[in-house]
């Protein structure tokens, strides 16, 4: 098992190792079974993208809200910093 | 369940019998750490504070170098000052002996002794006559329902909320129903989560308190006018897959376990309910710890996934990796793997009974790795400026 799904109603999950891009990594979410391919390297412990994430959308780890996206997501994609907001503690915004 | 404990003569159970050595002042570190150094059996604390603060700031750091000394895990107490400070050791030293009158107490003032090589001396004739006495107490059986754990997660990665964090919450429940109690801390690692912790609350009052010490958290964040993350989380937690501190209090909330929440709590306040206790404590993992054994923690296990090496002075501090490279990488300091959660060798309820066995066997007697090391840390919450 490579990644992991915390929740079914997330639409990122966490690697347990680290995967190359065009990595074909099988995903399990509750009862279903599906193949995603990673467009990214995805480092141990980081997260990519189950389904398409538009700008602004919830991005969603423990079936709760981890941020929103700062822009469009592919599938696959790597989801982290560079593309996630935290929407607490913002003294910036 | 019983652990092999000490029982105080005012009913209360200590797992360790330490000889403590505490300056009520920065200026009385050198003399105490001598102290501690030239006589084996004693533990000591070193701090920043003790002069020049003010108003509740000077009553909290005050507060906590008597719970320290109070502490059941504490024998007898050496207190070191330097003669001129705002926090004197006269009072921290009358403070812990009206609290607990049984206890030896002994107390050195570096002017008056005539400097600090005789206030060395004066303070390593005690500590030897202290350590003596405390060898010959005996443990006894005790109830595990006694015993107050402390949680902390600290360095996080993605596998904190996956493996070491779950399963700490297994041995949490475990302790609560045999009667203990478990303290969640580190108010900034629950923002995010803490509709989830409150949705626990016994009742609306207590629901209410999760969301004003949130509240009054966050508004210390935002108060700096720059975006949290890079403080928290922080490098090492990014590094490690965590993007915001929401996904890292979502994971770190799983230490607490499942059992109801009982009562939110102030820093370094005496922690008097059983069950489950949320403790309003900063994030800074020293900060936490020296606040929750103030409280009256006894042991506390701490999860790992960037790795740490710190520990109390008094309560032992059981180290718990996410993951198994970890987990050998820095086996010095690690006492247990919960890395078999990710490689599928063990569930998250095997890897929580080994913890629970583990901080009974701890809490009888064996030492977790960051005692054996000599770890010391202590580091007490500032909520007011150095004049």
């Amino acid at each position: 098992m490579k990644a992991i799904v915390m929740k079914p109603a997330d639409n990122v999950c966490t690697v347990v190792e680290t995967v190359e891009s065009g990595t074909a990594v099988a995903v399990q979410s509750g009862d279903g079974k599906t193949t995603i391919t990673v467009v990214d390297k995805i480092p141990f412990g980081h997260k990519f993208a189950l389904r398409a994430i538009k700008q602004g959308e919830a991005v969603k780890k423990y079936g709760e809200t981890i941020g929103l996206a700062t822009r469009d997501i592919l599938p696959g994609e790597h989801v982290h910093v560079h593309n996630l907001e935290s929407c607490r503690g913002r003294g910036d915004k | 369940m019983k652990f092999q404990g000490y029982r105080r003569p005012d009913g209360t159970v200590g797992i360790r019998n330490h000889v403590l050595v505490i300056p009520s002042v920065v200026c009385a570190n050198r003399v105490a750490r001598g102290i501690s150094q030239q006589v084996s059996g004693t533990v000591w604390v070193e701090h920043q504070h003790g002069c020049t603060q003010l108003g509740a700031d000077a009553d909290l750091t005050a507060h906590v170098l008597v719970a320290h000394g109070t502490h059941p895990n504490v024998y007898g107490v050496i207190v070191v000052g330097l003669g001129c400070e705002t926090i004197r050791a006269q009072d921290i030293a009358a403070a812990i002996r009206k609290q607990c009158p049984y206890k030896p107490v002994h107390l050195v003032i570096i002017q008056d002794e005539g400097g600090s090589v005789k206030a060395t001396a004066a303070g390593v004739t005690a500590a030897r006559a202290m350590v003596g006495e405390a060898s010959g107490l005996a443990r006894e059986p005790i109830d595990a329902g006694e015993l107050i754990l402390g949680t902390e997660c600290g360095g996080s990665d993605a596998c904190s909320g996956i493996s070491a964090n779950p399963a700490l919450g297994v041995a949490s429940d475990m302790l609560i129903d045999a009667g203990g109690t478990v303290i969640l801390a580190e108010t900034t690692e629950i923002i995010g989560a803490e509709h989830l912790v409150a949705a626990r609350a016994v009742d609306d009052k207590v629901a209410k308190r999760c969301y004003e010490v949130i509240d009054r958290c966050e508004a210390l964040a935002t108060g700096m006018g720059v975006d949290m993350r890079g403080g928290q989380p922080t490098p090492g937690n990014i590094e490690g897959g965590l993007s915001s501190i929401e996904e890292k209090s979502l994971g770190c909330i799983y230490k607490a376990g499942s059992k109801p929440l009982q009562d939110v709590i102030e820093y370094a306040a005496p922690i008097t309910k059983k069950g489950l206790v949320w403790m309003d404590t900063p994030g800074q993992d020293i900060e936490q710890i020296t606040g929750m054994v103030a409280g009256g923690c006894h042991l506390v296990v701490f999860t790992t996934g960037r790795g740490t090496c710190c520990g109390s002075p008094i309560a032992p501090t059981i180290k718990v990796a996410t993951t198994t490279p970890l987990f050998h990488k820095m086996n010095d300091n690690i006492d247990l793997d919960a890395g078999t959660v990710v490689t599928g060798e063990e569930t998250v309820a095997d890897v929580g009974r080994r913890i629970f066995a583990d901080m009974l066997a701890v809490a009888s007697g064996k030492l977790a790795k960051a005692e054996t090391l000599g770890f010391n840390d202590f580091a007490i919450n500032r909520i007011g400026p150095t004049m």
